[in-house]
């Protein structure tokens, strides 16, 4: 086990500058998810902490090691990677068991850490099977298998899930997870999913064009996006981004999303106090902050509104509603039964005191 | 009805495809085999049937005098044995040296696009352009006549092709093995042995095979080359064709036990040429 510390690493490929100046410590034990649409330098970022790219500069240390120039196999860290890469002319076995072989560990030790390994992950009778004869789900296990075997000071995980339909891949999650609980090492993990970053995470590190946009504890990062990047990244369906202009009054900060609207009220909690009267802004609502009104008034916090369904997308455990507001699209949740149809006019309670607000040029939380 | 109607239709229209294909394919089989068939029963025709009309099918007295007289008269086991010797050795080499090479260009872009178009470009180069020098330079270097001389010349005008093939074929094989390799503590070296060359098994099989077919049948490097010593299979055939006639008994039979060697390592390496390792290596 071990902490793992990234210091102004940068890395080019070719003309591309795929990783900008990263900083980030990893404590002992924690599981860190690297997330990021495709191209933002997670996988680079990971490939160069198990040696398989060199740093142009900075430094990577790990167990207060610094790592740099040292082989893969000096590194003492194991990877999963995207495509199992699993040797397909050895059977199982000879899969878990080569890096034991390649550090000439006896043949009695190998083969009871292999065993111990196959209990673990359910595996025993594949043990004499080759790659092309066990299905997806099977291969990741072994690929997982061949990863833990030797107990590494660090996991590496290189989007191992996203080959796997979406039953396994939610079963192959929940493993993952149980895995990290039961053997507590430090793992850093690499996806372009948001939701196996939020359930999995310790820590998220959300990533953009080779810098990271954003870390922190995955509720933090969601509930408290520090740009629209990361709050547009996050959560499914995206949060809504809507335009309008914030009104100031004896009451506090209020917000205008078409000329000649009811400005609705920020709750006083809400001041605002970096933007001034009529200053632009994006207001960032997510789908769960605006849902069908029922009752005589909105909740506290809440404002009410009425507005025409375009469009209800039912999901099954709950709905989807666009409407326009100003003019520009929204989408509301409802609940799975909700009976309301396109074209209907319904209350809708938007909860503005959980909004985001952006600023438009920088994008830049408020 | 209309169903009724079209059904035995197609029945007869599959069925007259069918038959022209075995037409074709029988045509072609027949195109391929009586010639070897008529140059096995001529090795073993006493000499009057060679050119008897009707044609003799099958004599009736089966001889192995022309086994004998290629073979031992006409040196033709020595040629078989330098033949043996110079394209197993160069097979080796150029399937070794072709492997490394390759895999370097592959995984490490070795010399870039250029290198790789030089390799190639070495076949564009006529034979007889070098032959008079290399004649030259082995007499001086006292490799004229020689099985390490002839290794030598073999070695690198295979070298191009069978790196070509393996080169082709190590850019197929997916990165991540070697990667995993690696990161599971293998060395650049062990990753290339234990990982990517079991893989690129039956790329090698295909070169190694293309090498051995090219050295054993080839001619005029072994003409100019070898003289009384190490002279191979192809050049004892000249002997057969002379000014008082043609040997044909002779010819064929040492025609037909040089097709053993080919014949015996196509059915080696077969089930390499046809298996596809990377199967089930990745996703599914």
């Amino acid at each position: 086990m071990a902490n793992v510390r990234i210091s102004a690493l940068h890395k080019h490929y070719g003309g591309v500058h795929a990783v900008r100046g990263i900083d980030l410590d990893i404590p002992d034990g924690e599981f860190t998810v690297l997330v990021g649409p495709s191209g933002c330098g997670k996988s680079t970022l990971l490939r160069t902490i198990a040696g398989l790219e060199d740093a142009d500069s900075g430094t990577i240390e790990i167990g207060d090691e610094v790592v740099n120039g040292m082989r893969p196999r000096d590194r003492d860290v194991a990877m999963v990677f995207q495509d199992y890469a699993l040797y397909p002319h050895m059977t199982v076995a000879g899969n878990i068991g080569l890096s034991l072989r390649a550090r000439r560990r006896p043949r009695p030790e190998i083969e009871t850490r292999v065993r111990n390994v196959a209990e673990m992950l359910g595996i025993v009778d594949l043990l004499g099977r080759y790659p092309r004869q066990l299905s997806g789900g099977q291969r990741q296990r072994v690929a997982i298998g061949r990863a833990i075997v030797r107990n590494p000071r660090v996991f590496l995980f290189d989007e191992p899930l996203s080959n796997l339909d979406a039953q396994l891949r939610d079963e192959m999650r929940g493993e993952i997870k149980r895995l990290h609980q039961d053997i507590s090492t430090t793992m850093i993990y690499v996806t372009h999913d948001q939701i196996e970053a939020m359930t999995l995470a310790d820590r998220i590190v959300l990533m953009r064009d080779g810098r990271i946009e954003q870390q922190g504890a995955p509720l933090d990062l969601f509930e408290q996006p520090a740009t629209m990047f990361v709050a547009g990244f996050l959560g499914s369906p995206q949060m809504n981004f809507l335009r309008g202009r914030i009104v100031r009054s004896a009451d506090g900060a209020a917000v205008r999303f078409g000329e000649g609207d009811t400005p609705l009220p920020f709750p006083p909690a809400r001041a605002l106090a970096a933007v001034p009267g009529g200053g632009e802004v994006i207001v960032g609502l997510r789908p769960e902050h605006a849902g069908r009104g029922s009752g005589a008034a909105p909740p506290p916090g809440a404002v009410r509104i009425e507005a025409e369904i375009e469009l209800i997308q039912p999901t099954g455990s709950r709905s989807y509603a666009t409407f326009r507001l100003a003019g520009q699209p929204m989408l509301a949740e409802l609940r799975a039964h909700d009976v309301s149809r396109p074209g209907e006019r319904v209350p809708i309670d938007i909860n503005l005191g959980r909004a985001a607000v952006f600023d438009p040029q920088t994008g830049k939380a408020l | 009805m209309a169903g009724s109607a079209t059904i035995p239709h197609r029945i007869r229209r599959r069925t007259g495809a069918d038959l022209l294909r075995i037409a074709c394919l029988g045509v072609f089989v027949i195109f391929v085999l009586v010639p070897l068939y008529w140059m096995v029963i001529t090795s073993i025709k006493p000499t009057s049937d060679y050119l008897a009309v009707p044609p003799v099918w099958f004599p009736a007295e089966p001889t192995i005098v022309h086994y004998t007289a290629a073979l031992f008269s006409y040196r033709g086991l020595d040629g078989l044995l330098n033949s043996l010797i110079v394209a197993s050795a160069a097979t080796v080499l150029s399937t070794v040296l072709g492997t490394l090479m390759a895999y370097s260009m592959a995984r490490f872009g070795t010399g870039g696009q250029h290198l790789a178009f030089w390799v190639l470009s070495q076949r564009f180069l006529p034979p007889v352009a070098i032959v008079l020098p290399l004649f030259l330079l082995f007499r001086s270097w006292h490799l004229y006549d020689t099985h390490v001389g002839l290794i030598i010349v073999y070695t690198f005008i295979t070298l191009p092709l069978s790196v070509w093939m393996m080169y082709a074929y190590f850019r197929q094989l997916p990165r991540s093995l070697e990667d995993a390799a690696l990161v599971d503590g293998l060395s650049r070296w062990q990753a290339l042995w234990m990982v990517a060359v079991p893989l690129a098994a039956p790329g090698i099989a295909a070169a190694a095979v293309f090498v051995f077919v090219a050295v054993w049948t080839e001619f005029f490097f072994a003409l100019v080359l070898t003289s009384r010593h190490a002279f191979t299979l192809p050049t004892v055939f000249r002997a057969f064709l002379g000014f008082q006639g043609a040997q044909y008994g002779e010819a064929c039979a040492l025609a037909t036990t040089s097709l053993v060697p080919s014949i015996a390592l196509g059915i080696l390496v077969q089930r390499h040429l046809v298996r596809g390792l990377t199967l089930g290596a990745l996703r599914g």
